[in-house]
């Protein structure tokens, strides 16, 4: 389709080349004092590369995680008829809106070896979640899930529930229902939510700091190695992690456009 | 309401929207709970409220052909077909062959490893037939297995419809809420209103003595009911009719509109059926007009435009009816 031109408005124009500048001006920032030729030195040292691959793989694991629980509870939510719904629907989307330091504190206060359920279970097997590296899976899930079960829940109120009565005329049983029609259905959903959540997971810092701590190797995630490193006076390697993370970032959301947040 | 179809049998529940032909459809094949009844299919019982039986959808030996197809569209041509099969536990291979060979048999063949959703209407009806074949089901459910075409093709896939379902040796059941596909499909016209059964037989049957308002006007006359005596119909509602040979009781008179007569005075002469009216309501209806009127007892005429000129027809007019009691035909109730 051909548009007409739009009329021109200088005032908005200009407004729109400020709020440019705000976004544009901290990447040249970050640009600018890139330490290009320490590149190689940097991305060798151990502390940065456990953070890294630290990062990558719990980030990875809390999204397995969030598809395991989360999609089933999102077809929970959008399927069946129960009291409480609504409630139950607030809770679990909650973190999405709540500083991610009280989740933390939250998730301390349940799984904390003075814990709600944390305590007995350390009792009882000496295993505890805090300051170890399942901790920060669970901190990245508990901020990460949220986003994945509303995605899977628009996806499963939007699909044609008829296509699972067709499917049940033919023969299929419950599982082969949802395994082989309900999903591929919900496949693009699954797919953005499950992006959503990664990144989400991937920039995860204030329920992981609080609830997993800041152990280099076990629970310093690039994010707190970035707060770490620029506490310290470790400009360089902040700044280059930065550099990491917004490339990581950026890939994730060139990815998603045309899928989830519309045509540009 | 009681339904009772033979295998080998095109039935077709005709009925207007909201007559409860879906709920039918849905019912039999276990979608939707039964409230009180009975279900039998060769022998096998399939829904039986009373001793709170009730097959699951996934082991009737049904078939279904939706409104809308609902193909699946992340599968091609074959695997839909071929998804019936697998789920009742064949293996890759065999189901796939089995399917190729159904889609061979509706000329698909060459479409198997398309989409669905590039497919077009006809095409896309018979793979749902194929599919819902495939599993080899004793009775073959279709809901409005034509409203979803355009209506330039619709004459043509109806007629390889009908050839498919003539095929079929088991029970095949079509809801329609369209009489000209009713009549065209149908062994056996079950007439649905309201959730009931009001007329079932063949066709001609059916539309040669119409039992209700809904299947008088569908074939286009107009139905009365009252109490023959002799000769005498007492019409119900008012009026009184002289017939050849009503015999006794409750009757129905069936009176096509282009025997009623129009006046604008007392006729005088041969008709012995003559009444005053006031017409209500002129319509053109391709050569003819329709003129409704109300009277003891009210019905429409049919009338050439030259004759509407020539009596000055009006919305409101007072006229004469008049019918030779030999075009009256009566039927008991």
């Amino acid at each position: 389709m051909v548009r007409p031109p739009q009329p021109f408005n200088p005032v908005l124009v200009l407004l729109a080349g400020l709020c440019a500048l705000f976004f544009v001006l901290p990447l040249v920032g970050l640009l600018a004092r890139t330490p290009w030729a320490s590149t190689v030195g940097i991305m060798s040292d151990q502390g940065v590369q456990a953070a890294l691959r630290l990062s990558l793989v719990c980030s990875l694991a809390s999204t397995v995680l969030a598809c395991l629980l989360g999609v089933p509870l999102a077809w929970v939510l959008a399927r069946l008829r129960f009291p409480g719904k609504s409630l139950l629907r607030g809770i679990t989307t909650l973190p999405m809106v709540l500083p991610p330091v009280v989740g933390g504190v939250a998730l301390l206060l349940a799984f904390g070896r003075r814990g709600l359920i944390g305590e007995p279970i350390a009792a009882a097997t000496g295993l505890g979640l805090p300051f170890t590296t399942p901790g920060v899976i669970v901190a990245e899930a508990f901020v990460g899930m949220p986003f994945l079960v509303i995605t899977v829940e628009a996806g499963l109120r939007s699909m044609d529930v008829r296509f699972e009565d067709a499917a049940r005329t033919l023969g299929a049983r419950r599982w082969t229902v949802f395994r082989r029609i309900t999903l591929p259905l919900i496949g693009p959903s699954l797919a953005a939510g499950a992006v959503l959540a990664w990144s989400r997971a991937l920039g995860e810092f204030g329920a992981t700091i609080t609830f997993a701590g800041n152990f280099p190797g076990t629970t310093q995630t690039a994010p707190l190695a970035i707060y770490i490193d620029l506490e310290s006076g470790q400009l360089p390697s902040a700044v280059m992690l930065s550099l990491l993370m917004i490339v990581v970032s950026l890939a994730v959301l060139v990815a998603l456009r045309g899928r989830y947040l519309g045509d540009a | 309401m009681t339904l009772r179809v033979e295998p080998g049998e095109v039935a077709v529940l005709l009925g207007p929207n909201g007559a409860g032909k879906t709920t039918v459809l849905r019912a039999l094949a276990g979608l939707l709970p039964l409230a009180d009844g009975r279900v039998v299919l060769d022998g096998q019982l399939l829904d039986d409220t009373a001793r709170r039986i009730r097959v699951p959808v996934e082991l009737r030996p049904v078939g279904v052909v939706f409104q809308e197809y609902l193909l699946f569209p992340h599968l091609s041509v074959l695997e839909n077909v071929a998804f019936g099969l697998r789920s009742r536990g064949m293996r890759r291979a065999p189901a796939r062959r089995a399917a190729g060979a159904w889609l061979e048999r509706l000329g698909l063949r060459s479409l198997e490893d398309t989409r669905p959703g590039t497919l077009s209407g006809g095409q896309q009806q018979r793979v749902a037939l194929a599919r819902a074949l495939a599993t080899g089901p004793r009775m073959l459910l279709l809901d409005e297995p034509l409203s979803a075409l355009d209506v330039s093709v619709r004459a043509e896939v109806r007629r390889d419809l009908r050839r498919h379902l003539r095929e079929f040796p088991g029970v095949n059941l079509l809801v329609t809420h369209d009489p000209l596909e009713a009549i065209a499909l149908a062994d056996r016209l079950i007439v649905l209103e309201g959730g009931r059964v009001l007329q079932a037989g063949t066709p001609a049957e059916v539309t040669g003595h119409p039992r209700s308002p809904y299947v008088a006007d569908l074939v286009g006359v107009n139905l009365l009911r009252g109490k023959a005596l002799g000769d005498v119909v007492e019409v119900d509602g008012g009026g009184r009719l002289e017939v050849v040979g009503a015999g006794n009781g409750e009757v129905f008179a069936v009176v096509p509109p282009r025997s009623v007569s129009l006046w604008r005075s007392q006729p005088i002469g041969s008709p012995r059926n003559v009444w005053a009216g006031r017409a209500r309501g002129l319509d053109l209806l391709g050569d003819r007009v329709r003129v409704r009127v109300e009277g003891r007892p009210s019905l429409v005429a049919e009338v050439t435009p030259a004759a509407v000129a020539e009596l000055g027809l009006v919305d409101g007019a007072d006229v004469w009816v008049s019918i030779k009691a030999t075009d009256v035909r009566v039927y008991s109730a």
